[in-house]
């Protein structure tokens, strides 16, 4: 089941076509990877879905229903890139504010601020102002306020910038631990390796278009180049198969490339006979080398242009 | 509309638990009665006794020369400059045969300029009484209760409205409430659309503005905000009356009616004099405990309430608007903030000529427009609803300020909420002007 559905969305800026022509549905539970280089129109696009703006073309469907901004931004959590908090007001009282805005009772704000702060072994903080509060601190204290009201739809932009590996951990677990509770969590960076470590789907969008979607394992094999490792007792003189070639040789490491029309079998029967196989494995590009080698080449930086919408 | 009420709590708590607004709001009006005491018990006490002896050559003051509560005349024999230390005078005076001649004052100290020109008048008031007599034989009593009797007439205005009632006017006491009312509204204007600009800003470069959006809509941030601070407003205002009131009335109690009539004619005998300053305060406390009664209050602070709330409204939106549009630097603020600024400047410039003529085209006209119609309006208004100001100028003024709040606010909403996701970029009014007529 989708929990939201993207369907021709567009916004256009004076300036620049920030969001163009994009649709893409996120299911019930899962983590969505929402990618691209700055300025690609990823933060337009969450704005969209947080009904901070409103789309100039296309539609919005949340829980199978057209958004309604008013009433489904109940069921949304965003943290957005830049962190935001007033920094004069007393953190259990910030917590209790936000909450309220997002629809909770003050005693049902209040038993749920008092569990995640707990959990989150926050509990000494509740009198301290926000500006008392490290870079990380607050990071976590941002990450609190977002998922309180247990909202369906969690928005993430850039979670882990600025936190140390404990507490990235910390709050990676959190977000597994949400997402297999129900919530489905849109997970929005740069930050390859994360991605590919927490999420199950990912769209990558570039200059407002979006260039790729799947989930990361078909993703990977549609990218891979059929390049395999093999790693042997000893090394034979004098390698030569129509099925491949050697594009890398590391002491006993081979990086071969399987022509088209070979399997990985024929690889491993040339070398059956000449040497003992130590191990076998497919290389597979890691995201980041699919994000670059989709990203490259167009301007890093997006350009100007004129609209005419 | 639970939401607002959320924001407006925030904003109001927040800000009524601060400190600085906790001194503020206790000290102003302890400072403000404070000094009229302190000056009214320093003008009384500490006026000083100078005695001086004077040596009449001419013959012509003896008996001519009044004493007063600063200074006293002697005609002492025996005393010259070089003893009249020792007998105890200040100063000794000679006074010249021939009136070219000049009068001398010799004292070891330098006298204080009220006892110095209380000795000069009193010697020109010798002189000319001694003048009158000699050269048109009037007799300086008879003189003195001419003066008097003219001083008397007092202008007691009689207004009659259509009815055939009449009200009882008193002009200067309408003037001093139009200029306070009117003023009191130019400074809160100021103090609370700032607030509500800083705290606009402060939302924005806190970027907390983005977390808030996600709940609530921008137009109920932006209420909110302004809605709470003008509750804040209003709280402070209420205390200082009250304060102000209680405070009065306790050093009213303190000071009896004979200390306020003494600090009275201390401050008359003083009057070139800074301290008369002072005590001119507390002349004006005396004379306005007598005269209150003339003025229709409940109207004046009826109306003061309304041209307080909505001409806060009115522009509150219009710094919210800035506020929104700027980024971090606090330079950029200046240049957006003078076309609002403008307005409320001039409208006291305009004030201050239409208090003079509350009747006239100009005052008239200004109270109409909502850009200065809270401070123009509310300069006429104590001198007379129906008389100076009618009812049509009344409740059309007050019809188009609840309209203009109206209008400024959509305007101001729509800059709002695009300026507040917008950063890095400045921001100019022409394009601020743009983003009120996009669509969404």
């Amino acid at each position: 089941m989708h929990l939201l559905e993207l369907k021709n969305l567009q916004k256009f800026y004076a300036t620049q076509k920030a969001v163009d022509d994009i649709s893409f549905s996120v299911e019930q539970g899962s983590i969505f990877g929402l990618l691209g280089p700055n300025g690609a129109g990823k933060t337009t696009l969450l704005r969209m879905i947080t009904g901070i703006f409103y789309p100039d073309r296309g539609d919005i469907l949340f829980n199978n229903k057209k958004f309604d901004p008013l009433n489904d931004i109940l069921y949304i959590g965003y943290m957005p890139e830049e962190r935001g908090l007033y920094k004069k007001m007393k953190i259990g009282e910030q917590a209790l504010y936000l909450a309220q805005l997002k629809g909770l009772s003050r005693s049902d704000a209040m038993t749920k601020i008092k569990y995640w702060f707990q959990r989150m072994g926050m509990e000494s903080w509740w009198n301290k102002k926000v500006e008392d509060l490290s870079k990380g601190m607050s990071q976590k204290l941002q990450f609190v306020i977002t998922v309180l009201h247990e909202p369906k739809l969690i928005i993430l932009d850039e979670p882990f910038s600025g936190l140390d590996p404990v507490n990235a951990n910390l709050i990676k677990d959190e977000i597994f631990n949400l997402a297999r509770n129900g919530s489905t969590i849109i997970f929005s960076t740069h930050r390859m390796e994360q991605v590919e470590e927490i999420c199950d789907h990912i769209v990558l969008v570039n200059q407002g278009k979006k260039i790729l979607d799947g989930t990361v394992q078909n993703i990977k094999q549609e990218f891979k180049e059929n390049t395999f490792n093999i790693k042997l007792s000893q090394i034979p003189a004098e390698i030569n198969s129509p099925a491949f070639e050697v594009i890398r040789q590391d002491s006993n490491n081979l990086t071969v490339k399987i022509h088209a029309g070979h399997r990985s079998n024929d690889v491993l029967q040339y070398f059956l006979q000449q040497s003992t196989i130590e191990g076998f494995n497919e290389i597979l590009p890691s995201l980041n080398e699919i994000f670059i080698h989709l990203v490259e080449g167009t301007r890093a930086t997006r350009q100007f242009q004129a609209v005419e919408a | 509309m639970s939401k607002i009420w959320l924001v407006i709590k925030r904003e109001y708590l927040s800000r009524v638990r601060k400190k600085t607004f906790i001194l503020s709001t206790i000290l102003t009006p302890l400072l403000f009665v404070g000094l009229i005491v302190v000056v009214t018990v320093i003008s009384v006490k500490n006026v000083d006794k100078e005695r001086i002896a004077v040596i009449d050559e001419s013959g012509n003051f003896r008996g001519h020369l009044e004493n007063s509560k600063a200074v006293t005349f002697d005609f002492p024999t025996g005393v010259d400059s070089t003893n009249y230390a020792a007998k105890g005078y200040s100063a000794i005076l000679y006074t010249p045969a021939e009136n070219a001649k000049k009068y001398r004052l010799i004292s070891k100290k330098q006298m204080g300029m009220i006892a110095e020109s209380n000795v000069e008048k009193t010697i020109n008031r010798a002189l000319e009484d001694n003048l009158l007599k000699q050269t048109y034989n009037i007799d300086v009593r008879q003189l003195d209760s001419i003066r008097k009797n003219a001083a008397k007439a007092d202008i007691d205005q009689a207004i009659k409205d259509k009815g055939s009632q009449v009200q009882k006017g008193n002009s200067g006491l309408a003037y001093g409430i139009g200029y306070a009312s009117a003023f009191l509204i130019y400074i809160t204007l100021f103090i609370y659309g700032t607030m509500v600009m800083r705290g606009v800003m402060e939302e924005k470069t806190n970027r907390i503005a983005e977390v808030i959006v996600s709940s609530v809509k921008p137009f109920q941030l932006m209420m909110g905000k302004i809605l709470g601070i003008g509750a804040v407003g209003l709280t402070q205002f209420l205390i200082w009356i009250v304060l102000i009131i209680g405070l009065t009335s306790a050093a009213g109690a303190i000071f009896s009616r004979e200390t306020l009539q003494q600090a009275q004619e201390a401050s008359q005998q003083m009057q070139t004099g800074g301290a008369a300053m002072g005590s001119n305060a507390a002349t004006q406390f005396n004379q306005i405990r007598d005269t209150l009664g003339s003025a229709n209050w409940l109207l004046i602070i009826g109306c003061f309430l309304f041209y307080f709330v909505f001409g806060y409204l009115f522009y509150a939106a219009l710094f919210a608007a800035v506020g929104s549009a700027v980024n971090e630097d606090p330079q950029d603020a200046q240049s957006l903030l003078l076309p609002i600024m403008m307005p409320i400047v001039i409208s006291i410039v305009i004030m201050i000529n239409a208090i003079t003529n509350p009747a006239g085209a100009l005052a008239t006209w200004s109270s109409l427009i909502p850009f200065c119609s809270p401070i123009v309006m509310m300069a006429r208004i104590p001198f007379g609803v129906p008389g100076t100001v009618p009812y049509w100028q009344l409740i059309l003024s007050m019809l188009l300020l609840v309209g203009g709040f109206l209008v400024t606010t959509w305007l101001s909403a729509k800059i709002y909420r695009v300026g507040i996701l917008m950063y890095g970029k400045k921001v100019t009014w022409k394009e601020m002007w743009k983003w009120t007529f996009r669509k969404n």
